[in-house]
Formats: C-alpha cells, structure tokens, sequence
C-alpha cells in the first residue's frame, strides 16, 4: 500500500473540502482497501466518511430511500425493503458473505471496482487502470467476463448485483458535491466502456453517493434475484437475472427486468419486457422472449455459454414468480 | 492429544510479549540478526494532482502517523501508527493479539474474523484509522465477552468447536469461531443449510467443515456441550 494521509470527516462538509484529485473516500474500505494493497488505486489521501449523516430508510409517495452509507448486511434484513422490494433484499443477500455485507456500505456497493484479473494485477495492460496499454482479457482468461456493451478496449463485466436490481426498479443516486445536489438515473449513471473504459461513472471529482432513491412500485413485492455461480455462495455472478412482475391472473400486466454477470454495465431489458407485457407467464413464452436479450450479444473465447445460461436465468427467474 | 493443552482459547493475559513462548524467542533472533527494513520509496502517482485543498505532499512513509484509541477486548489501546497500518496488522503486531490469523489478507478467507461493536467483520480490510473509538472483540476476548465467564472457562462456542473436534490445523478456527458466534446471534443458524450459507465467508483448507456446522449446531443454544 502506498503512503497516505488519512483523515475522518465529520460532517459533510469536511468531506467535500478535503476531496478532489488524488483523494478518495472511505465507507465500508471493502474494495478501497482492498485494491489500495494491490496497488491498483493509490490515492495520496483518505476521506473516512462514515461519520457523515447518510444513513436512514424511510418511505415516502416518491419511493424508498435508502442512505448511502447503511451497510449491505442492514438492508437486507430492513422490512420495508424484504416486503416492498425482495429483489433487492435477494440481491444483497447474494452477495459476498456475512463480514463483508457487515462492511459494506450501499454506496460503495454501487461504486465497487471489476473483478477482472488483469485489472487486479499492476503487471499485466489494462485499458481500465492504465489506459492505452491494452485490454489483456479480450484475447486472454475471459470466462467471467462480458458479452453485452463491451469494446475492443474493455470487456469486464460490472460486478454488483445490488445494481442489476436497482436497475430494474429505475432507482436513482442522489449526488452531492460542493456545486451542489443532483440526482441520476442508475441505468444512466453507469457508463460503457467504449473506448475510456477508465470512465466507469457519471461521478465528478469529490463527488459523493449521499443515497439511493427506488421508485414506489407497488407490484415490486413479486420480485427475485436469481444469481447463476460456480458455486452455491460466496462467488460473483455468471448469469444473474433482476425480476419483478405485474401478474394479473396468469398476465403479465407489467415487468421490469434486468440482468447481470453478462453487461459491462447493469443490463435493463426493455426488448424482453417488451415481448412478455401483456402476455401469459409460460414457459415458451417467456423462453421467446429471454432470445431477445442476447441479439447484440459478442461472446468471447470463453464465456460463449453465457449466451444460452443467461436466457435460462431469465426464464427461471420469471417463471419462479408465476402465482 | 489433550484438548485443554491444544484448545484456541484466550492467550494468557493479553498476549504481551512471554518470555518463555515460540514467538518471543524467533522475534528476539530474527531482531538480532536482520538488517534494518528499508521501506519501498513513495512513488507519486503520475495521473493523480495534489488535492486542490493544498494537503502536504507526502515526502516519505512515516510522515503521516495519525494516533489512535480503540478499544480491545475491554481494554483501550493507544497507538501512534502509519494510516496504512490494518486493524490486523494492529492486533498482531502492536498488541501481540495473534489469535486472530493473516490468511489471506484480501478479505476472501475469513481467517482475519473479528468484532466491531459486536458484528463480524474482516480485520484485513479495515483501515486501523477507521476503528478508533470504536469497541473490538478478538477471539482471546470472546471467552470474558460472551459467557466463558472468565477464569479460564471457554466461550460455549469455543467449546463446541473442542468437542466436535471442529479444526485439524487451527488456523483458520478463529475466524472460524468468531463468525459462528455472530452467526447464532444475528439469528442465522436455524437449519444446516442456513449455518453453511451463512458461514461461506470462512474458508477451511482442512475441511473441517461437517464438524464446524456440528460445533454450531451444538453451541447454538448457548450451552456448551458437555
């Protein structure tokens, strides 16, 4: 790890006036600390934020609101949240393991860093942490790694699952800096790799997550998270699937849906919505609709599985909130 | 093999420096016939400006001690560390707490298992800086914080794991325990499936793992086997 200064914040305030270039905040430190003693980021100074007032869940006629700075574990155990809005509950619950949902904050969940390997390692090129030097996962190890919204200079897949859920729901992240407030619109928040896969986000320099706001949704309560591993636990997503459905009878009078494990970004899928509003929830139908989602899909050498098993995820997912 | 001589319960005391153990004598030899540590030179990032509100740039390592107070186990520590110094890497090498165990340090074993204000959390991935008033319970504190009542009696979790001979070669049991005893308490040991579910962020080499379900199976109730 290198040198730094570090320093706790107490209110906000102090936090946007220690930030800027070269400094990054601290919440939960499960990636910050993590990729810090692998050098993959160095920042020269270290914000402790979490003293900062960003914490609470309440509802109101707008939505949930949930502060940037309560942890994983809290959420996902919250009632409003299990009861309104079970995907994200599943989602989070998905995640990591116990100690880390107990570390990590909402915020930094949304903002974490890619699981790829040549990210992760200082001696290999990657456009993402060193750009211009290459994309080593395109021609190397890419199992894990995207088959929608990549590039020829990044093809790492966005490894949150509580963002594929908030994705399908439309949430939005409230941002603070010393201009002021705005809100953004996740699905819009997240950036494509192109060719600045450096850029991940819409966030300016010192900018904070002071939340996240999901939309009221009655029907969001017939809702899953379905995550495709390896492994039964404790393993990020091959395959994931963020669904909630608006089931009148055997009609999908409405849904939201969104995938992960497969996009370089959270993936919503309007085209399959498309195909399943106003339909019966059956399994060939569904199954129609899940091939929508793999039409622009650019398989690797070794991840070419993922564009069968993610239409199976779909229609599992889907098929798993018929009533 | 005598379970009492072998058991992973509290060091004695809190693990100050004993005159007579393993560690004391390798540190003591090692200390004497090493060099000085040359620490690796401070590289400024190239991409990165200095931050707009004129921090002082950082010459060396060293320059940016931050002194801190926590409390382990009951007691309050005072330490005047470097930032990059982990919650670890503090109860290991400044408090002499090796009880909890280095496995991985990227926060993907478990072994570095502790408690923060009474939830489980990775000592590899906390900042030392980000703990300070706040209260940290080490698995040599679990014994006096949890039941074992002190004087030498074990937690009932402790116990278990003896009883169900829940570990081969130990190191990843206090990770182990410390996360089994969250577990009974965040209410998540209800059934097999859930306690495997719940402890997948401990990993065990040994594959100990029929035997640790056992042992939290055993202790759940708050008794200690018999």
């Amino acid at each position: 790890m290198r040198a730094h200064d570090f320093t706790i914040a107490r209110t906000v305030g102090e936090a946007l006036s220690r930030s800027g270039d070269g400094s990054a905040y601290l919440a939960g430190g499960t990636t910050l600390v993590d990729l810090m003693k692998l050098d993959v980021m160095t920042p020269q100074r270290v914000v402790d934020i979490n003293r900062l007032p960003m914490r609470g869940v309440h509802r109101d006629r707008r939505g949930l609101h949930i502060g940037a700075l309560e942890r994983m574990s809290d959420i996902a155990g919250y009632p409003l949240v299990k009861a309104g809005y079970p995907v994200i509950a599943e989602a989070l619950l998905a995640s990591a393991s116990g100690q880390l949902r107990n570390m990590a904050s909402i915020g930094g969940n949304l903002l974490q860093r890619s699981r790829c390997g040549y990210f992760r390692d200082t001696a290999t090129p990657c456009n993402k942490r060193e750009p211009g030097t290459g994309c080593s996962a395109l021609n190397g190890e890419n199992r894990m790694h995207a088959i929608l919204g990549t590039s020829n200079s990044c093809v790492s897949t966005h490894p949150s699952d509580l963002a594929v859920a908030l994705v399908a729901l439309d949430a939005a992240v409230q941002l603070r800096d010393r201009s002021g407030v705005r809100t953004v619109r996740l699905a819009d928040f997240y950036r494509l790799p192109g060719t600045t896969p450096h850029l991940e986000h819409d966030l300016r320099p010192g900018e904070l997550v002071t939340g996240v706001m999901v939309p009221r949704l009655d029907w969001a309560r017939r809702s899953t998270y379905l995550k495709i591993r390896d492994r039964t636990s404790y393993e990020f997503a091959l395959t994931s699937a963020a669904v909630a459905v608006n089931l009148s009878g055997r009609t999908i009078r409405d849904v939201r849906l969104a995938v992960g494990g497969v996009g370089t970004r959270p993936w919503r899928l309007p085209a399959v919505e498309d195909a399943l509003r106003n339909r019966p929830l059956r399994q060939d139908v569904v199954e129609a609709a899940a091939a929508r989602a793999v039409a622009d899909a650019r398989p690797l050498a070794h991840n070419r599985f993922k564009v069968s098993l993610v239409q199976r995820t779909i229609v599992r997912a889907v098929m798993s909130l018929k009533g | 093999m005598s379970a009492t001589e072998d058991a992973p319960g509290p060091a004695a005391g809190q693990g100050r420096v004993d005159s007579v153990s393993r560690r004391g004598f390798l540190a003591r030899t090692a200390a004497a016939s090493a060099g000085l540590a040359v620490s690796a030179p401070v590289a400024q990032s190239a991409v990165a400006a200095p931050p707009a509100t004129a921090a002082p740039a950082i010459e060396s390592p060293g320059e940016n001690l931050i002194d801190i107070a926590l409390r382990v186990n009951g007691r309050t520590e005072r330490l005047r560390i470097d930032p990059r110094v982990t919650l670890l890497d503090a109860l290991r090498d400044r408090l002499h707490l090796t009880g909890t165990k280095k496995g991985c340090d990227r926060g993907q074993c478990g072994a570095c298992t502790v408690h923060v204000d009474g939830r489980r959390v990775l000592s590899c991935l906390t900042l030392a800086g980000s703990v300070q008033g706040r209260s940290v319970t080490t698995i040599e504190g679990l014994a006096s914080a949890g039941g074992g009542g002190g004087g030498g009696r074990l937690h009932p979790m402790q116990q278990a794991f003896i009883d169900q001979d829940a570990f081969q070669c130990g190191f990843c049991t206090s990770g182990q325990i410390m996360s089994a005893v969250a577990v009974v308490a965040e209410g998540n040991a209800r059934s097999d499936a859930e306690i495997r579910e719940a402890m997948c962020g401990n990993i065990c080499r040994c594959g100990a793992y029929e035997n640790i379900v056992a042992a939290i199976k055993a202790a759940r109730h708050g008794k200690a086997a018999g």
